[in-house]
């Protein structure tokens, strides 16, 4: 079978949108931007530092939003897909390669060779691309640039210029429209601009660990270990505020939203690294593996990613508590038969009251996973010289740190968002959204309804879901989509020509409908099917 | 084991294969000289536009096919025995079958134009057509300008792919107004003005009076019959409807008239033969259907029936309310019921319009009985299973207008029309 239009080769090219001149302008002054910031990598030691760090990242900005305004303010309001298939960056060509293997690059130098970007070390004066940013640090927290610095404040300007951008593709589509306002303002407010404020508030005496509120453990998956708590603690009445925060909001908040909203509310509506995903990621949604075979993939390694990152947090807290209950009523002892009190509670109540729900391999890994879990807890009890799950707590905790906090959501998740789409890390890697996957799933309101029987079979929503959902496979058999990996963006649903999905928050009951025949047929034949 | 054999892999045919699998373990084979696996038609025009590549419009994996247990044959049949129960095809093959269900779909109307079998000249319909079409117009240097003929859904899906890669059209259209004979006036003309807005040059009360040759036998321009004004182009379109696909029955026992001839059960004149979807003729149109209904829905539908019958429940054809929908360019449109495009006797419209020219809806109903009979609704969403069961409890007027909002399927967030519908018909009820 041989497409033409899939052949790059093509003497007549496809994409014949040509740049108009104030496209390519705008390109210019995007490009310039980004030059400085090349140039400074080449430890050039540009005179004014603000001057030239305004420069670019006021170029930068000024030609993203220059570039949007061109493409989408000309057109008519609706989809604007054209071309998508064919552009090179957005269907993993030539351009698409290049971006991706740039991005993972800079993700390793920026997690393992951070001197590469200039960063000083041993108290040496930073110098090259973070020595630029040494001004807005020092405005904003009173210090130096670090690396992270840099990282946060270009992450931050990305959601924010590709965020205004997304807001003009879909200005028809006021779901998008505030969803999109809802993260690029809990990215500016909550993951940059509040820490980095809260820290000029440190002092010799006082000192906050650096804190995105909105940031939940096991996403966050050092909050809990010893020096934040010890900060925390030490930090006197807000520490503790904020200290108690972070639990409720595992407990109590998310569970509570969860159950009203799905997991929309966290991972489309406030969550950095979904911010990212929808605004930059965005022309790279398409890209996300929807074979079967991938689901499969996607349940065990994001659950084995949760589990890991429970033993990890239980062994790394249980490591700094004391053993005496008269001192401190929270002891090693207690602390773990909390623990296993509550995934016992978890498990039982699930395969009790859902376990009709929960697929055949859901029942397995999770049997499984129990039973190691519980047997490593009661191995330690019997024998409390050895060691809890077997490793050291500090290389459990180093191991979690490498292997899912910097290869996983950084290097994987991110750098390759040209080549497998923009939520490899939200869909396989993070625990955050296991849980949340889980409750959306079995403990919530929300759904994607289809509209009985108007279902052409496009694929548009299965092509554009992120998290490679094949949603045609539920919408053709007028059947809701309920699956724990739906984050809620609502893209299915815009790009939908017939208007046949809609998210909804409504009853339990009745949330999930299999048909076997479709609305528009005679009712008896309904009827007949239904029994 | 009884051997059903499937012409046709459409949505009619794959429907039915797969209810047919569902209640038994009979040997199911799909024919089909188009594709090797079932895709989804109505998306071949996102392909040409870059939304989607070819395999996504397959709706289900390669394996699926083995896993149920479906044969598929990719080949052309070119007459069958009814006597022997047997298929030819061109290839020199045969096939037995036990049961044979025709579902061959449609091809373009053509209604023997001047130049009508030029280069340049096609019906978009399918997958050969998308990929000629890749070949005739892949840019706007290779195509400078395009003709449409037919103003109906297909015509305006291809003016929507062309535009999307900067090709100029136009788009001749027979009727005073795009597509009138289904929609009434004044959503028709809020269509018109929808396709102008796009840069499409539409040519209304227009007809095609012939298609002119360059020296290579390849479409250089056309005329039109009315103003006998010469259109210079590369490419021209042929979208003024649709047929059944039936040529290779014409010798055979089979009764035809357009379409397969069949009853309310889908049966042929010819026992253990059937036929669904877009190529069946019903001998008595059912209510104010058509006797051939080409719409995607309804060939679904056929399909899960046929599959009850064959698999020995037998089971009448017996369609519930009509529903259809489109897309116009960035106008959603929505129907359920009737919505004629004059109301019919003792019927009245309602008819209300967003001061934004880009979302409105009609309501038909008796002006004695005040019973809603049917809705179009354009740029809003509205949920089937509502109106459906307010055809069912055969609801009135006031009560829909009343409770509009209970069917809303926009997304959340979105703007409600509802008050404002609501203020619009309480204004018409006084002026009435």
């Amino acid at each position: 079978m041989s497409y033409k239009f899939q052949e790059s080769m093509s003497l007549a090219k496809p994409d014949a949108q040509d740049l108009t001149l104030k496209q390519k302008i705008s390109i210019f002054i995007g490009f310039t931007g980004l030059f400085i910031l090349i140039l400074s990598l080449f430890n050039i030691d540009f005179p004014h530092k603000s001057l030239f760090l305004g420069l670019a990242l006021g170029c930068i900005t000024f030609g993203t939003i220059l570039f949007s305004n061109q493409i989408y303010l000309k057109k008519s309001k609706g989809i604007k897909n054209d071309g998508v298939w064919f552009k090179s960056i957005s269907s993993k060509g030539f351009l698409g390669w290049v971006t991706g293997v740039t991005l993972t690059l800079f993700y390793i130098v920026l997690y393992f060779y951070p001197y590469l970007l200039g960063l000083g070390e041993k108290g040496n004066p930073n110098t090259g691309l973070i020595a630029l940013f040494d001004p807005l640090s020092s405005l904003l927290n009173g210090h130096d640039a670090s690396q992270w610095f840099v990282y946060g404040t270009l992450y931050t300007l990305g959601i924010l210029v590709f965020g205004y951008k997304f807001i003009l593709k879909y200005r028809h589509n006021r779901y998008q429209q505030l969803r999109t306002s809802s993260v690029m303002f809990f990215q500016l407010a909550f993951a940059f601009l509040i820490p980095e404020l809260m820290s000029r508030l440190n002092s010799e005496s006082f000192s906050l660990p650096y804190y995105d509120l909105k940031s939940i453990w096991p996403l966050n998956y050092y909050n809990f270990e010893k020096y934040r708590i010890d900060e925390f603690i030490n930090a006197g009445n807000i520490g503790l505020a904020l200290l108690v925060f972070g639990v409720i909001s595992i407990f109590i908040i998310t569970p509570i939203l969860t159950y009203k909203y799905g997991k929309r509310w966290y991972c489309s509506w406030v969550c950095g690294c979904g911010a990212l995903a929808e605004t930059v990621g965005d022309p790279f949604r398409q890209l996300s593996d929807k074979r079967q075979v991938a689901w499969k993939i996607e349940r065990w390694v994001i659950h084995s990613v949760l589990v890991f990152v429970i033993l990890m947090t239980t062994a790394v807290i249980y490591s700094y508590l004391g053993k005496d209950t008269s001192k401190y009523w929270l002891s090693k002892e207690v602390f773990l038969g909390l623990v296993g009190g509550l995934l016992s509670l978890v498990f039982v109540l699930s395969m009790i009251f859902k376990r009709q729900e929960l697929g055949k391999d859901a029942r397995y890994g999770a049997i499984g996973y129990f039973v190691i879990i519980i047997s490593l807890m009661s191995i330690h009890f019997l024998d409390p010289h050895s060691k809890l799950f077997l490793f050291k707590a500090e290389t459990l905790r180093t191991a979690y740190g490498f292997i899912i906090g910097s290869i996983f959501s950084g290097v994987i998740g991110t750098g390759f968002y040209p080549i497998f789409g923009s939520r490899v890390w939200c869909r396989f890697g993070c625990p955050m959204a296991a849980i949340l996957g889980f409750q959306q799933r079995l403990f919530s309101k929300f759904r994607i309804t289809t509209n009985g029987g108007q279902c052409i079979s496009c694929g548009n929503c299965s092509n554009y879901c992120e998290m490679g959902i094949d949603v045609r496979s539920y919408a053709q058999k007028g059947e809701n989509i309920v699956r724990s990996s739906c984050v809620g963006c609502g893209i299915c649903s815009a790009v939908c020509p017939r208007g046949v999905l809609k998210l909804e928050n409504g009853n339990v009951n009745g949330r999930i409908n299999p048909n076997d025949i479709l609305l528009g047929n005679d009712v008896n034949l309904m009827d007949i099917l239904k029994r | 084991m009884e051997h059903v054999v499937i012409i046709g892999n459409g949505i009619s045919g794959v429907t039915a294969a797969r209810h047919i699998r569902k209640l038994s373990s009979k040997r199911i084979t799909i024919i089909s000289a188009e594709s090797e696996y079932f895709f989804s038609r109505t998306a071949l025009m996102y392909v040409y536009m870059g939304h989607m590549k070819f395999e996504h419009t397959q709706p289900y994996e390669d394996w699926f096919w083995k896993k149920n247990n479906i044969e598929l044959i990719k080949g052309f049949v070119k007459t069958i025995d009814t006597n022997s129960k047997t298929l030819f095809f061109e290839s020199g093959n045969s096939l037995k079958f036990d049961k044979l269900i025709i579902a061959t779909g449609s091809k373009p109307n053509k209604f023997g134009w001047p130049g009508q079998d030029l280069k340049g000249v096609f019906g978009m319909y399918h997958k050969q057509d998308l990929e000629s079409l890749e070949q005739l117009a892949p840019n706007n240097k290779v195509c400078k300008r395009a003709v449409i003929v037919g103003g109906g859904l297909i015509g305006i899906e291809l003016a929507e792919m062309l535009h999307s890669r900067n090709i100029p059209v136009t788009f001749l259209v027979r009727e005073s107004s795009f597509w009138n004979g289904v929609l009434p006036e004044r959503e028709s003309q809020m269509i018109n003005r929808h396709i102008k807005g796009h840069h499409i040059d539409l040519r209304l009360s227009s007809n095609l009076k012939q298609i002119n040759s360059d020296e290579n036998g390849h479409v250089k321009s056309i005329i039109i019959e009315e103003t006998g004004e010469e259109i210079a182009c590369d490419l021209v379109g042929l979208t003024a409807g649709v047929s059944p696909n039936i040529e290779f029955l014409k010798s055979t026992e089979i009764e035809v008239n357009r379409g397969v001839l069949v009853n309310r059960h889908l049966e042929t004149n010819i026992p253990n033969i059937y036929a669904i979807g877009d190529c069946a003729e019903q001998h008595e149109p059912i209510g104010n259907r058509r006797p051939i209904e080409a719409v995607w829905y309804t060939g679904r539908m056929m399909g899960e029936v046929i599959a009850q019958t064959i698999c020995g429940k037998k089971m009448s054809y017996n369609p519930g309310h009509w529903f259809n929908s489109a897309k116009f360019f960035d106008i959603e449109y929505q129907t359920y019921g009737w919505v004629f495009s004059k109301p019919k006797e003792n019927h009245r419209h309602f008819h209300w319009k967003h001061i934004d020219d880009n979302k409105c809806i009609t309501i038909e109903y008796n002006t004695i009985t005040s019973e809603f009979l049917g809705i179009n609704t354009f740029g809003i969403r509205m949920r089937h299973e509502t109106f459906n069961t307010w055809l069912n409890e055969k609801r009135d007027i006031d009560y829909v207008i009343n409770h509009l909002s209970e069917a809303n399927f926009d997304p959340e967030l979105y703007n409600c029309y509802e008050n404002d519908i609501l203020i619009t018909y309480k204004n018409q009820l006084q002026k009435a």
